[in-house]
């Protein structure tokens, strides 16, 4: 394929033990920062990004083409397909992101996702925030990376059986919020989450239970009990698409069927890339 | 410029201290310190009256003094001074509704500053990142001084109505810390163990009690109106700001939280507002407006105000936890 590159990363060095320490001992007395946001960048880059790494290189061998189309700076919008009935396709975009780009990626969560104990902070250090146009133009102003899977709910704890088809994008929130601010939308199809948790049922009883939108059944989850967590090992393509100015479109972000149209094609754009890469898995060896 | 000034809470922590501060501007030609108690620190020029802001004599007190600005300071934040809530609440919310009427029936009246708080905005796991002026809270607060303080800027709402000619700054301060200052966050922090909401780190901002005073003395000479937040830069984490003091915390599940802060009443944590919530959630307001229209900033960012809160309670914390006795300390 013409687009693909390999870019060769700066590894960063791993910490030796008492530099380690160090840091714990940092960490401990509080000697830290965080944004407004609660992100810190930091832990992310020393504790997360690797941690997410391990499972991006060595498990999903996850291989990313359009890499040149992330901008070096200022901000941007990426909107992705969801699935994999958890969100650990955000993870890996986030790896993907940084990795290729060497920025940050700050990602919009679903309200549930701050409702957790744990969870929501977990998810605030890393660079999520509550995916709402306040809080996604804010970041956007400040130049910032943002990621966005508008499917939410719909697609990430969809069945199996409709691996690969792109639910509802919302109500085109995000777009509203790129016009706004002004920023690139850059599409992003990711390929292999669907196979990591196969969703083949979903319990309502045991959702209502723990309060959540869902409660997945998958080949191995929760039969196998926490063994059913490790993820099966598909083979993940993650493709950046052609960044879409606003300043070219000429659509008002208060013109909602305009709104709605843009976000239409860019959800139809996501779709056509998908079964281009799917094709493209199917061909290669794993 | 104003001339003379009306102060109420005068025997409040905030209250006397901008009392003193105003008394000692020369753009001030005096200042009339009001409260239901004495107050305990000194006042420096301005003329202490002790009067009930719900009774008639405010009215005159404002008529003969022909007083031009008035700075509700009054608004208390913990029920230790008036015993229990039902009074505090009286206080906070007949009060403000008296003094609000007694500024109305008074022409000479032209300017109106009104210390509220950031805890209007509720806190719940749905807010934005950060709050600005205009927003509406999606979790309100439905007691305390919060839910107080959201009825009296309701009554400031109406009273701008009526007097479209009073120019009115309205506020809110995200919470107050620093060397002196005694809140039941000030206690909260101070104790052996720091219990906790098992899995939260909410994001705190604190406003140093020096940048607190000086918006409120900023707001009682200048002309600016409308309504803004004001915190100190930047955020810290309740994990980090215990680290910052130095004190192990103690994880409590999310539904003991509020009991066990309870039964801590008696170190001083009074907590009467939405600080459960905000131990759980936290809350961030967006500070530019301030910035933009009036140009303040505040001097210490959120983390420069929470160090000198620990470096500043070292003597207090080491020598008790009881609240009367730190009380004593702070102004021995």
């Amino acid at each position: 394929m013409a687009d693909a590159k390999i870019i060769p990363l700066p590894v960063p060095p791993m910490p030796a033990s008492n530099d380690f320490a160090s840091f714990l001992q940092r960490r401990l007395a509080g000697d830290y920062e965080v944004d407004d946001f609660g992100f810190d960048a930091e832990l992310t880059e020393r504790v997360f990004l690797p941690a997410f790494r391990t499972l991006y290189r060595d498990w999903f061998r996850v291989e990313v083409s359009g890499a040149e189309h992330l901008p070096v700076d200022g901000g941007a919008l990426i909107v992705a397909n969801h699935s994999g009935t958890i969100a650990i396709d955000a993870l890996m975009t986030q790896v993907a992101v940084h990795d290729s780009s060497g920025r940050f990626l700050r990602t919009l969560g679903a309200d549930f996702v701050f409702r957790m104990p744990f969870l929501s902070e977990v998810a605030r250090r890393g660079g999520t925030t509550l995916a709402c146009n306040a809080d996604a133009e804010r970041l956007l102003k400040a130049g910032e990376l943002v990621g966005v899977w508008p499917e939410g709910y719909k697609g990430v704890g969809k069945p199996y059986s409709q691996r690969y088809r792109l639910q509802r994008f919302g109500r085109g929130g995000f777009v509203s919020a790129a016009l706004r601010t002004g920023v690139p939308l850059i599409p992003c199809s990711i390929v292999g989450a669907e196979e990591a948790y196969p969703m083949l049922g979903n319990s309502k009883l045991l959702a209502r239970l723990i309060g959540a939108p869902y409660f997945p059944l998958t080949p191995t989850f929760p039969w196998l009990g926490p063994l059913g967590l490790i993820p099966l090992r598909s083979k993940w393509l993650i493709r950046f698409g052609e960044p879409i100015y606003p300043a070219d479109l000429a659509v008002d972000a208060d013109d909602t069927m305009a709104v709605l149209d843009l976000t239409d094609s860019v959800r139809e754009q996501i779709q056509a890339t998908l079964y281009e890469l799917l094709a493209q898995r199917a061909a290669s060896p794993r | 410029m104003p001339r003379v000034v009306l102060v109420t809470g005068a025997a409040g922590q905030f209250g006397s201290r901008l009392a003193a501060a105003l008394s000692n501007d020369p753009n001030v030609e005096r200042v009339i310190a009001v409260d239901l108690r004495a107050p305990e620190a000194d006042l420096g020029g301005a003329d202490f009256i002790r009067i009930d802001i719900r009774s008639a004599v405010l009215g005159k007190v404002l008529a003969d003094a022909a007083v031009d600005t008035v700075v509700h300071a009054g608004v208390l934040s913990t029920r230790a001074s008036v015993g229990n809530r039902s009074a505090m609440k009286e206080i906070n919310v007949i009060g403000s509704l008296q003094l609000l009427a007694a500024v109305q029936a008074t022409p000479s009246v032209q300017r109106l500053v009104v210390k509220s708080t950031g805890s209007v905005y509720g806190c719940g796991p749905s807010d934005p990142a950060l709050f600005t002026e205009s927003d509406q809270p999606d979790s309100p607060p439905l007691g305390g001084w919060a839910r107080d303080c959201v009825e009296v800027e309701g009554y400031v709402a109406a009273f701008a109505r009526r007097r479209p000619d009073v120019g009115i700054a309205t506020l809110r301060f995200a919470h107050a810390i620093g060397p002196t200052v005694q809140t039941g966050m000030t206690h909260y922090f101070r104790l052996p163990v720091i219990p906790i909401v098992l899995g939260r780190d909410p994001r705190l901002q604190f406003l140093h009690e020096d940048d607190l005073l000086s918006a409120l003395h900023r707001a009682a000479i200048a002309d600016f109106t409308g309504t803004y937040n004001i915190a100190g830069a930047g955020a810290i984490t309740l994990l980090q700001a215990a680290g910052l003091i130095g004190r192990p915390v103690l994880p409590v599940p999310a539904p003991l939280f509020g009991p066990v802060l309870g039964v801590l009443h008696q170190a001083g944590v009074d907590f009467s507002g939405q600080e459960v919530e905000y131990l759980a959630y936290g809350r961030m307001l967006d500070t530019s407006a301030a910035e933009r229209s009036w140009g303040f900033i505040p001097k210490y960012s959120t983390r420069a105000a929470f160090d000198a809160y620990v470096h500043g309670a070292v003597e207090v914390a080491g020598a008790t936890l009881d609240s009367t006795a730190a009380r004593e300390a702070d102004h021995g």
